[in-house]
């Protein structure tokens, strides 16, 4: 991955910035430019509060390139409070406890380091709110 | 529009293919489809491939394949949809012959997937999901149908035991298949002790990594009356839909609306309802999937997958056998030819080819091809002339 693509991916992955449709008020993540639900077109940017529920997640055993230090890891698809679903890593927690509905909170963590260039990446990852 | 004939059907053995190249393996399941056919005339061709760019550094193929395979001035089209590459090679096929652009077209499905490392082909693979929201964060495929498995278990109770007798079931079917990749049955316990992969999915839910390809000739129906030497089979009906990419973004992701989509579009062409299909292939690309297509496609309820497997309604000699020819999970799944080995399938049963794994007498079969997770679908009815 070359710089301007992590760059671009900045208010996402450091902030979790969505789009509020302006029109229908349903908010996309990643925002989009066209409305998912209505078709609209103008939209608001809002930082999502990160706080939610497990609906779904697995354990990844084998792992693709680049994340092989890193397995076994649980990755799931967290609905947020605001009705986002997102899917993320859950980390500082034992995997093999984790149930659907645990609430979790996300953090700002590293992800990896990409490749030949080195460059240490970044994201949310979400955390149990009970220590398991 | 015109109605249109499959007159030729071939395939190559599925498999680690380390002494064949991804054009020797196209050319070859398309010289088996001509002679099958008895006629070398294709006036347009159309390939399959997922990702030759990543598995093998080779892009262009619609001008490699026509190349090597001796027709290197007919028009060619490449079209990817991930693991429903094959499926659309197909009905781009049919739009050639129905439209009256041409009148003999070759759809040729191909993926050589062991030319690079295990985590060089998931990542590859990775590339059919959400690149910057799924696979940046380390999901895989095996990981994102173990999160539809953990759904559908809690939802409806599933268990691992159901989801292995898919695998059982396809298994003992692809033992009666020289094509399939891996021709030996697997027992419940084989599967339920094999590594677990991405929880709960375990080896054995896995369809393999596999170097293949198929293809089948397209034409009108009156030309094919030109055709005697097998029964003719007939495309009744196409379908095709697609979904959101990313998983998390459904609203019921135990729902694969692409796929319903599809193979409604694909019966009410056809005029036909799912109760009038003798059998299917269907996109068993891990063991939940088979379940969730079942469910989706209304051979049984929603949550009644799991329990029916076991019961064996979709096996061999069952009431609506499922992947007569082992499926993706014995067959082996070479992602671009997977679509197209299933329409090979459907016609070699509907003209009673199938050797050992023959149905008794089927008339009507149906083929649902997906990409990813579900984010597009392909489907096609097939019937044989009496
Ligand atoms: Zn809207």
């Amino acid at each position: 991955m070359n710089v301007p693509k992590h760059w671009r991916a900045i208010p996402e992955r450091y902030r979790m910035e969505a789009g509020k449709c302006r029109k229908c008020g349903e908010i996309s993540f990643p925002s989009r430019l066209i409305c998912p639900a209505c078709n609209h077109n103008e939209f608001d940017l809002v930082n999502l509060s990160g706080k939610g529920k497990l609906l779904t997640h697995t354990i990844i055993r084998t792992a693709p390139e680049g994340f092989g230090d890193f397995a076994p890891y649980a990755v799931g698809i967290v609905e947020l409070e605001e009705g986002v679903r997102i899917m993320g890593q859950i980390t500082d927690c034992d995997p093999e406890k984790l149930k659907t509905g645990d609430k979790l909170t996300s953090k700002f963590r590293r992800m990896n380091e990409e490749g030949k260039t080195g460059m240490i990446m970044y994201s949310y990852k979400f955390v149990p709110d009970i220590g398991i | 529009m015109r109605d249109v004939a499959i007159i030729g059907i071939g395939i190559i053995k599925f498999g680690e293919l380390w002494e064949k190249s991804l054009r020797d393996m196209a050319v070859e399941a398309a010289l088996n489809c001509l002679t099958d056919a008895g006629t070398d005339r294709a006036d347009s061709v159309t390939i399959g491939c997922m990702s030759s760019g990543v598995f093998n550094g080779q892009e262009h193929l619609a001008s490699l394949i026509p190349d090597y395979l001796g027709k290197n001035n007919i028009p060619a089209t490449r079209v990817e949809s991930a693991c429903a590459s094959g499926g659309l090679a197909v009905r781009n096929a049919y739009m050639e012959v129905a439209s009256g652009l041409s009148d003999y077209s070759l759809a040729i499905g191909v993926e050589k997937m062991t030319d690079v490392s295990t985590g060089m082909a998931t990542y590859a693979l990775a590339t059919a999901c959400d690149r910057d929201y799924e696979a940046f964060h380390g999901i895989t495929f095996p990981g994102l149908y173990a999160m539809l498995a953990r759904a559908h278990m809690e939802r409806y109770d599933t268990t691992r035991e159901q989801l292995a007798q898919v695998a059982v079931k396809n298994h003992s079917n692809g033992a009666l298949n020289p094509f399939a990749q891996y021709p030996f049955p697997v027992t419940q316990e084989a599967v339920l002790s094999s590594t677990m992969i991405a929880d709960p999915l375990r080896l054995l839910d896995c369809s393999p990594i596999t170097d293949g390809a198929a293809a089948v000739l397209l034409t009108t129906v009156e030309e094919a009356k030109k055709f005697k030497s097998s029964p003719m089979v007939i495309i009744r009906g196409v379908g095709s839909a697609t979904d959101t990419l990313a998983l998390s973004q459904r609203k019921d992701m135990l729902e694969l609306g692409a796929v319903k989509k599809a193979v409604h579009r694909a019966l009410k062409m056809a005029g036909k309802k799912i109760q009038d299909i003798d059998f299917a292939e269907v996109h068993d690309c891990f063991t939940i999937s088979e379940i969730l297509v079942m469910e989706t496609i209304g051979i049984v309820k929603p949550g009644q997958g799991g329990p029916a497997t076991i019961d064996g309604l979709t096996a061999l000699d069952g009431k609506f056998p499922l992947n007569p020819s082992g499926g993706l999970k014995s067959k082996g799944h070479p992602v671009g030819a997977s679509g197209v080995a299933q329409v090979y399938e459907a016609v070699s049963q509907l003209r009673g080819e199938s050797g050992k794994r023959q149905l008794n007498n089927p008339k009507l079969a149906l083929t649902q091809n997906m990409g990813g997770s579900g984010g597009s679908c392909v489907c096609h009815v097939l019937e044989v002339k009496d």
